[in-house]
């Protein structure tokens, strides 16, 4: 069934039941690929072998439902101005795709270009942004510096004056960044992935990886027994250091609690996304009204998907000092997730030491906004065996050869 | 948040110590006779366990001294602190079952 206005409308007046988006059938015995990891990244990959390789002989198998992960928790900034050409390549890849996402899918992903600005508030945050401005502009990329006038008409509740402990001294404002409604990428892509005959099984941990005696992959076990697989791809997030254990082969991740949390909901206050990295705070507004607001990681490693509540109170001191308007509004929930943090803070795309076994991993704290993109380029990878030029930088390889994209320096913390 | 025992300070909340990353990865004693894939295991690749992890804490606003700590990344229950430089307590002395937790080098 296609979604249109006409359908829309026979529904109310038929008061028809909507036909179920994807069905949920029981597992093959084998597959062509099978995707570990039913979140965003995972059904897009699973989507573009279908529609753009003509593999559909797929499965995504997830542990719990579909995009419970990190897909629903983050907080769906989208933006490409990284410093590095390849990073930009990567995430502009992205943008583009989302771009046209709701016309491809069918399905109203809500993508919302708004325009995401990042706050300068000392002379290294305005020497670091007009780089990044500049780097950003030579890649194709659009993105400007703003005077804290200018950002102030640009976020009307925006504190620009000069009693904050960091005042805003600029900002850099991507306006081709923005939002998009986190759940209806998985479940859009779902939709258009189980059209063209993948198979989407939840409720269906892997609990093991099976090679055969010459080494190659030849399958997974789950809850619901062996599944043989002439290919595999882990796209499991947080996960994937255990996943990836399961083929013996050791990971350069390590897996953090990171933490949002959404205030009550209000009439709209907050046009676009602000996000700063010095004082470690970034909000916009979801179309519900809520304040949606990014805190930071823990300290330590850990699969809790909890993380300490002072991460969170640092957060709402820079936000509250930021934006004096939200300082008496309540905060609904706050919850965590588990990113894969790479030494570089960019993401491993690509092949493994074992034949037949793939991994996209490594988003660490920003892979929401890569979500189209990323598995465009896995799905090239898994179908031929080889990387998308795009994706060829991102190897597990460069760790050995040190020929790192080092992010990490050139973003900070928050993505 | 952690509360935290240091082995020379006593039980101290979290906000005092910065974290370490992953215990007892060694650096190489012979830098020179080292290749690539042991330079990169040594630089990047951490076991990342899901259960018991071993990991070192700096005590800054205390008596500023590294020592190593267990930890069950699932529950963040700490089972137990020791001075830096002593071998990693066996799982009896951690109270857990060898079957529960498998223990990566």
């Amino acid at each position: 069934m296609k979604f249109s206005a006409y359908a829309l409308l026979k529904n109310a007046l038929t008061g028809s039941v909507w036909p179920e988006q994807w069905s949920s059938p029981e597992p093959r015995a084998s597959y062509d690929v099978v995707i570990v990891g039913a979140g965003g990244h995972g059904l897009a990959t699973a989507y573009y072998l279908a529609s753009e390789h003509g593999i559909r002989n797929v499965a995504v198998l997830e542990k719990g439902w579909l995009g419970g992960g990190n897909t629903g928790r983050n907080t769906t900034i989208i933006r490409s101005n990284y410093l590095w050409e390849e990073s930009q390549k990567l995430y502009e890849h992205a943008v583009k795709l989302w771009e046209g996402l709701s016309q491809e899918l069918n399905y109203n992903v809500m993508y919302s270009p708004r325009g995401v600005m990042m706050l300068a508030h000392t002379l290294h945050d305005v020497q670091s942004a007009k780089r990044h401005i500049h780097a950003n502009r030579l890649g194709g990329i659009d993105n400007e510096w703003l005077t804290p006038e200018q950002a102030q008409a640009f976020c009307p509740i925006l504190n620009v004056g000069p009693n904050i402990r960091y005042p805003v001294l600029g900002a850099a404002l991507q306006r081709r960044g923005g939002t998009a409604r986190h759940d209806a990428v998985a479940w859009g892509y779902a939709r258009a992935a189980s059209k063209r005959g993948v198979h989407i099984i939840q409720n269906c941990e892997v609990t093991g990886i099976r090679r055969a005696p010459s080494g190659e992959v030849i399958g997974v076990e789950t809850g619901k027994g062996f599944i043989g697989a002439k290919r595999v791809g882990v796209v499991a997030a947080g996960h994937t250091s255990v996943l990836m254990g399961m083929a013996d082969v050791r990971m350069p991740l390590e897996s953090y609690p990171l933490q949002a949390l959404v205030s009550e909901p209000v009439k709209p206050v907050m046009p676009c996304v602000v996000m700063s990295n010095t004082v470690h705070a970034y909000m916009s507004q979801s179309d519900k009204g809520e304040l949606v607001i990014g805190a930071g990681t823990d300290a330590y490693t850990s699969y809790s998907q909890t993380g300490g509540l002072h991460i969170s109170a640092h957060t709402l001191d820079a936000i509250c000092e930021l934006f004096p308007v939200v300082r008496r509004m309540k905060m609904l929930r706050n919850w965590g997730g588990i990113v894969d943090v790479t030494p570089d803070r960019s993401p491993i795309i690509g092949k493994t030491p074992v034949e037949g076994l793939f991994v996209n991993c490594g988003w660490g704290t920003g892979g929401f906004k890569a979500t189209p993109g990323s598995g465009h380029v896995f799905a090239h990878t898994l179908a031929t065996g080889e990387p998308y030029a795009i994706n060829a930088p991102f190897t597990l390889d460069r760790f050995l050869t040190g020929r790192l994209i080092d992010e990490a320096a050139a973003a900070a913390v928050a993505h | 948040m952690l509360l935290i025992d240091c082995p020379h300070c006593g039980p101290r909340p979290e906000l005092e110590f910065r974290y370490g990353g992953e215990a007892h990865v060694a650096r190489p004693a012979e830098p020179a006779t080292v290749d690539d894939a042991q330079w990169m295991a040594f630089l990047y690749l951490r076991s990342n366990p899901k259960g018991l992890h071993f990991e070192r804490w700096r005590h800054m606003s205390g008596c500023g001294r590294f020592f190593n700590c267990a930890r069950d990344t699932v529950s963040d229950k700490i089972l137990k602190t020791y001075p830096a430089g002593q071998a990693r307590p066996s799982l009896e002395a951690l109270g857990l079952a060898p079957v529960d937790h498998e223990v990566r080098a």
